[in-house]
C-alpha cells in the first residue's frame, strides 16, 4: 500500500517547523531566507490545529476513497497513477471549491494567488530522490510519520507492546506537566 | 471566541471592535494558536549562531544543545534574560526619576519637590542630616547616594539595598552571595554571563537570576519608588472611577499611558492649565484618564479617573472617544498606532527609546518638560477639533475605586485606632484569626487569562477566606474595574473575620463605611511598597518577612517585569503563584528547584496554576502553613 503521511498527536509541540518546511519545499528557490520574499509567497499545505492542550498537524491523507475526487466536477482533482497520490491538475481546476467542501480534514484551500484548489502532494520531488516529504523531514520530535498504513499499524503494536513489559519510559514528565498546564484551558 | 465568559467591560469593548470589523489581540493570539511548545517549554536556545538548538522533549531527538548546553542550563540562561529585561526596565526608570529629580534640584527642570515628608523619613534611613537644613539640600544628599551606586567600581554592597532593606534578610542574602554594588555592572555580567560558552551551570544561573531579581526590587522598584514619592509626594487615600466609562464625549480625552509619571503629572498640569483653549474648542473640559501603570501613579497621587489596563489599551481606542494616547515607556502595543489611524486619535510617542511607526513623536525631555506638556495636550485639543460632531461608541459601564494606599497612608489609617503602635491592630487581627493573612495580587493582565476573569476570581476568593489582598499594576485595574477596590466589596466578598475588620477600619478612618477588601497601592513598579508593607509588619513580629502569612500572585503574567518582580518576592522568602508557567518546563532541575527547593534556599517556592479557585486554595493553604509555623492557628 502506498505511504502516507501520519501524525503521532502526543508528540505534537506546535513548533510549526511543518508549515515552514512545506512552504519551503513548495517554493521557487527551497531556501527559507529568500523564499520569504518570493512572489507569489510559497504557501504550506500543512496547518497545525489547536486541540485543547494538544496540537495536529493537519494535511491530506490522500484517501483510498477520496472524496474531493468523487466531488470535482472537471476531473482536476485525481490519482496518480503511478504514485497513488491525489493531487490537483491546474489546468482543469476551475476554482469550484468542492473538494474544500468535501474533505472532512480541512486539507484542501483555495491558494489566493492562483484561484485553484492547494493541498498537499506528498512532495513528489523530494520523495522521487528518495527523501521524505519536507515536513516530516523537518519535524524534530517525530510527531509525523512517513509509512504506509501497515507499517505505522506496526509501529504502535511494537511500542505498545514494550510498555506493557515495562521497557519503555512514560513520556518525559516536564511534557506531561506542560500538556497538563496547557490542558485547563482550551483555546 | 466567546464573548460569554469576558468581564462585562471587555464584552462591551469588543462588541464594538467587531462592529467595526477591527482586529484585535484575541484575533492575533487565535490566528498564533497552537503556539510553540519549544518556546514554552524553555527549551529554544538562540544565543549563537550554530543554534537556533531545541530539546527533544520526548527524547528521541537532540538532548543537548549543540554545544553541549543542557536542557535545565538553557532554561536558566533563557529566564535569566528575561530577568534582565525585567530589572534593566526598573533601574531604567528609577535612573530617568534620579536624573530628573537632580535638574530639578539644579534649577534644570520645571517640578516641584512635592514629597518632603518622604524626603525627611528617607533622610531618616539613609543617616542624612536634617536638623537646621533646607529639605532641597537633604534630598541633595539622598540623590548623591543613589547617584554613587551608578558609578562606583569599589564592589561596595549597593546603598538602596544595603541601608534601606531589612537587615536579616541582607544577611541571607550576603550569605547567598547575592548582595550587589553597580546595577549596571551586573546587568552587564549577566548579559555576558549568558552569552554563548560562559555559564553553563543550572544551580549557578539561578543564583544569578535571584540576585538580578534582587537588584530589580531594590535598585528597580524600592529606589523608584523612593524618588517619585520625594517629587510628586506621597499618595493618599481617595476615590475615583474605572473603566472606559470615565472617557467622555463631550470633553478632550486624554489617556496617559506607559509608566513614568514624569511625564503624565505635566500632562495633567497643562490639561489644567489649558482648560480655556478646549473650552473655546467647544469641549466640555479636559478629561486625563489614565492606562496601565502611569494611570495608577495618577489615580494614587491626583485621584484620576482609570480607563483601562494593559490588554484594553487599544480596544478604548476603538471608542472612537481617545483624542490623545500619549505614552512613555514599556507596555506600549505597537498596533496603538494603527488603531489610531483608523480615528481622530493623536498617538503620541515622547520618549526616545518607544519608537512606533505611525505614531506622532514628541520628543520629551525633563528640561523642556512644560512646553512639550503645553504642546501634547494642544494635538489633543485640536484632536478634538476634529472629532467633535462625529459619532463615538463609549459603553456607559465604570465603577467607583479608592486607590492611594500607600504605606504612609495604611499607618495614617491605622493609628487613628493605635496613635503609639499603628501595626498592632493589624497584628492583635492576624493573630485571632480575623485576618487570615495577606495576598499581593500584581502583574499583568492578559488576554490569555481575561476570558476566565482569572484575577478577579482569585481574589474574590481570598477575600472569602479572610485573605486581605493589596494589588498594584494592571491587576489593580482589574480589581477597581469589578468594584472590588469598594466598601461594598467588603460587605458582598469578604468572609465574616476580614469583614470585621475593615469595617472598624474604615469607621476609624472616617469613610462612614468598610476599607474596601483589595488596596490599592499603585503601579506594578510600587511592588516595593507591599514589600515595605510587609517588612513593616515583620519587624514589629520580629520575625523574617518569609516567616508572615504572605503569599504572592501574578495571576496573569506578560511582561519581563513580572517575573523580575517575582523573584524579588521569592529572594523574600515569599512565595509566589505563577499563571501561565514561566518558560522553564523543560529544564527537570530548575523545575524543581524554583516549585521544591527553593524552600530551603530563601525559603519561598513557585506554584504554577492556570485555574483561579485552585490558586486561591494553594495560596490560602501555603498561609495556613505559615501561620502554623508561628504557632497561629
Amino acid at each position: 500500500m502506498q505511504k502516507a503521511i501520519f501524525t503521532l498527536m502526543e508528540r505534537c509541540v506546535a513548533c510549526k517547523s511543518c508549515e515552514i518546511a512545506c512552504a519551503v519545499a513548495h517554493s521557487q528557490s527551497g531556501i527559507l531566507a529568500t523564499a520569504q520574499f518570493e512572489k507569489p509567497l510559497p504557501r504550506s499545505r500543512v496547518r497545525i490545529t489547536s486541540a485543547g492542550a494538544y496540537s495536529f498537524a493537519s494535511r491530506c491523507v490522500h484517501c483510498e476513497d477520496a472524496a474531493c475526487i468523487a466531488a470535482c466536477p472537471t476531473g482536476a482533482m485525481h490519482r496518480e497513477a503511478k504514485t497513488g497520490v491525489v493531487a490537483v491538475d491546474q489546468d482543469r481546476c476551475i476554482g469550484c471549491w468542492m473538494c474544500v467542501v468535501t474533505c472532512p480534514f480541512g486539507a484542501v484551500t483555495a491558494d489566493p494567488g492562483t484561484g485553484k484548489a492547494l493541498k498537499c502532494d506528498l512532495c513528489a520531488v523530494r520523495t522521487a530522490k528518495g527523501l521524505g516529504p519536507a515536513c516530516v523531514d523537518a519535524c524534530p520530535t517525530g510527531a509525523m510519520v512517513y509509512a504506509t498504513p501497515d507499517e505505522l499499524a506496526g509501529m504502535r503494536r511494537s511500542a505498545t507492546a514494550m510498555a506493557s513489559v515495562g521497557a519503555v519510559e512514560e513520556i518525559e514528565e516536564s511534557v506531561a506537566l506542560w500538556r497538563n498546564l496547557k490542558g485547563g484551558r482550551a483555546i | 471566541m466567546t464573548l460569554l465568559n469576558q468581564p462585562p467591560v471587555e464584552a462591551a469593548l469588543l462588541q464594538i471592535a467587531r462592529k467595526k470589523g477591527m482586529d484585535t489581540g484575541r484575533d492575533r493570539l487565535a490566528e498564533m494558536s497552537p503556539q510553540c511548545g519549544f518556546g514554552e517549554l524553555g527549551t529554544c536556545c538562540r544565543t549563537c549562531y550554530m543554534g537556533p538548538c531545541r530539546i527533544d522533549p520526548f527524547g528521541d531527538g537532540p538532548k543537548t544543545g549543540i554545544c553541549g548546553i543542557t536542557p535545565d542550563a538553557m532554561v536558566a540562561r533563557n529566564l535569566l534574560r528575561e530577568t534582565v529585561g525585567g530589572a534593566a526596565s526598573h533601574v531604567g526608570h528609577a535612573r530617568h526619576v534620579l536624573l530628573t529629580l537632580r535638574d530639578v534640584l539644579d534649577g534644570k527642570a520645571p517640578y516641584e519637590i512635592k514629597g518632603e515628608a518622604k524626603v525627611l523619613s528617607l533622610a531618616k534611613v539613609f543617616g542624612v542630616p536634617t536638623d537646621g537644613r533646607e529639605v532641597k539640600d537633604v534630598c541633595r544628599d539622598l540623590v548623591d547616594i543613589a547617584l554613587e551606586d551608578f558609578g562606583r567600581q569599589d564592589e561596595l554592597p549597593n546603598n538602596w539595598v544595603s541601608k534601606r532593606a531589612p537587615k536579616g534578610e541582607q544577611e541571607m542574602w550576603a550569605n547567598l552571595g547575592l548582595m550587589y554594588s553597580n546595577p549596571h555592572n551586573e546587568i552587564e555580567t549577566a548579559m555576558h554571563a549568558t552569552s554563548m560558552g560562559n555559564d553553563a551551570d543550572p544551580a549557578s544561573l539561578m543564583m544569578r537570576v535571584l540576585k538580578m531579581s534582587l537588584i530589580d526590587g531594590w535598585t528597580g522598584l524600592a529606589l523608584c519608588v523612593d524618588l517619585q514619592d520625594m517629587l510628586f509626594g506621597v499618595p493618599e487615600v481617595s476615590v475615583t472611577q474605572a473603566a472606559v466609562g470615565v472617557l467622555d464625549e463631550k470633553s478632550v480625552n486624554v489617556a496617559a499611558h506607559g509608566h513614568n509619571p514624569v511625564l503624565s503629572e505635566k500632562i495633567l498640569e497643562w490639561a489644567f492649565k489649558l482648560e480655556d483653549e478646549a473650552i473655546a474648542a467647544g469641549a466640555d473640559r479636559i478629561n486625563v484618564v489614565g492606562v496601565c501603570c502611569t494611570g495608577n501613579e495618577l489615580s494614587m497621587r491626583h485621584g484620576v479617573k482609570l480607563a483601562a489596563h494593559n490588554s484594553q489599551s487599544e480596544l478604548i481606542l476603538m471608542t472612537g472617544a481617545v483624542d490623545a494616547m500619549v505614552v512613555d515607556i514599556q507596555c506600549i502595543w505597537p498596533q496603538l498606532a494603527q488603531v489610531a489611524k483608523c480615528f481622530d486619535t493623536a498617538f503620541i510617542t515622547t520618549d526616545p527609546m518607544v519608537r512606533i511607526p505611525d505614531a506622532r513623536h514628541m520628543p520629551f525631555e525633563p528640561e523642556h518638560a512644560d512646553e512639550t506638556a503645553r504642546e501634547i495636550v494642544r494635538a489633543a485639543i485640536a484632536a478634538f477639533g476634529a472629532r467633535k460632531g462625529k459619532p463615538v461608541d463609549i459603553p456607559q459601564i465604570s465603577t467607583s475605586a479608592m486607590a492611594g494606599f500607600s504605606v504612609e497612608a495604611i499607618v495614617g489609617v491605622l493609628a487613628k485606632l493605635n496613635a503609639e503602635d499603628p501595626i498592632k491592630p493589624v497584628i492583635d487581627n492576624v493573630a485571632n484569626g480575623n485576618i487570615h493573612g495577606f495576598a499581593g495580587i500584581v502583574g499583568c493582565s492578559s488576554i490569555r487569562f481575561r476570558d476566565g476573569a482569572m484575577t478577579e476570581e482569585l481574589v474574590k476568593n481570598l477575600i472569602a477566606q479572610d485573605v486581605l489582598v493589596v494589588t498594584t499594576g494592571c491587576t489593580a485595574h482589574i480589581c477597581a474595574q469589578a468594584g472590588l477596590l469598594t466598601p461594598e466589596a467588603t460587605e458582598r466578598y469578604a468572609g465574616p473575620g476580614l469583614k470585621a475588620v475593615l469595617s472598624v477600619l474604615g469607621r476609624a478612618a472616617g469613610l462612614g463605611g468598610a476599607l474596601p477588601p483589595v488596596w490599592h497601592m499603585g503601579a506594578c513598579v510600587d511592588n516595593s511598597r507591599i514589600v515595605d508593607l510587609l517588612a513593616a509588619v515583620a519587624d514589629r513580629l520580629g520575625v523574617k518577612i518569609g516567616q508572615l502569612p504572605a503569599v504572592g500572585s501574578a495571576p496573569e503574567l506578560v511582561q519581563e517585569k513580572a517575573v523580575s518582580i517575582g523573584g524579588s518576592f521569592l529572594a523574600l522568602g515569599v512565595s509566589t503563584h505563577i499563571a501561565p508557567a514561566p518558560r522553564i518546563l523543560g529544564g527537570p532541575m530548575v523545575t524543581k528547584l524554583l516549585s521544591e527547593d527553593l524552600a530551603d534556599v530563601t525559603g519561598a517556592v513557585v506554584h504554577v496554576e492556570l485555574e483561579a479557585k485552585r490558586a486561591a486554595d494553594w495560596m490560602v493553604e501555603h498561609i495556613s502553613q505559615k501561620r502554623a509555623a508561628l504557632g497561629l492557628s
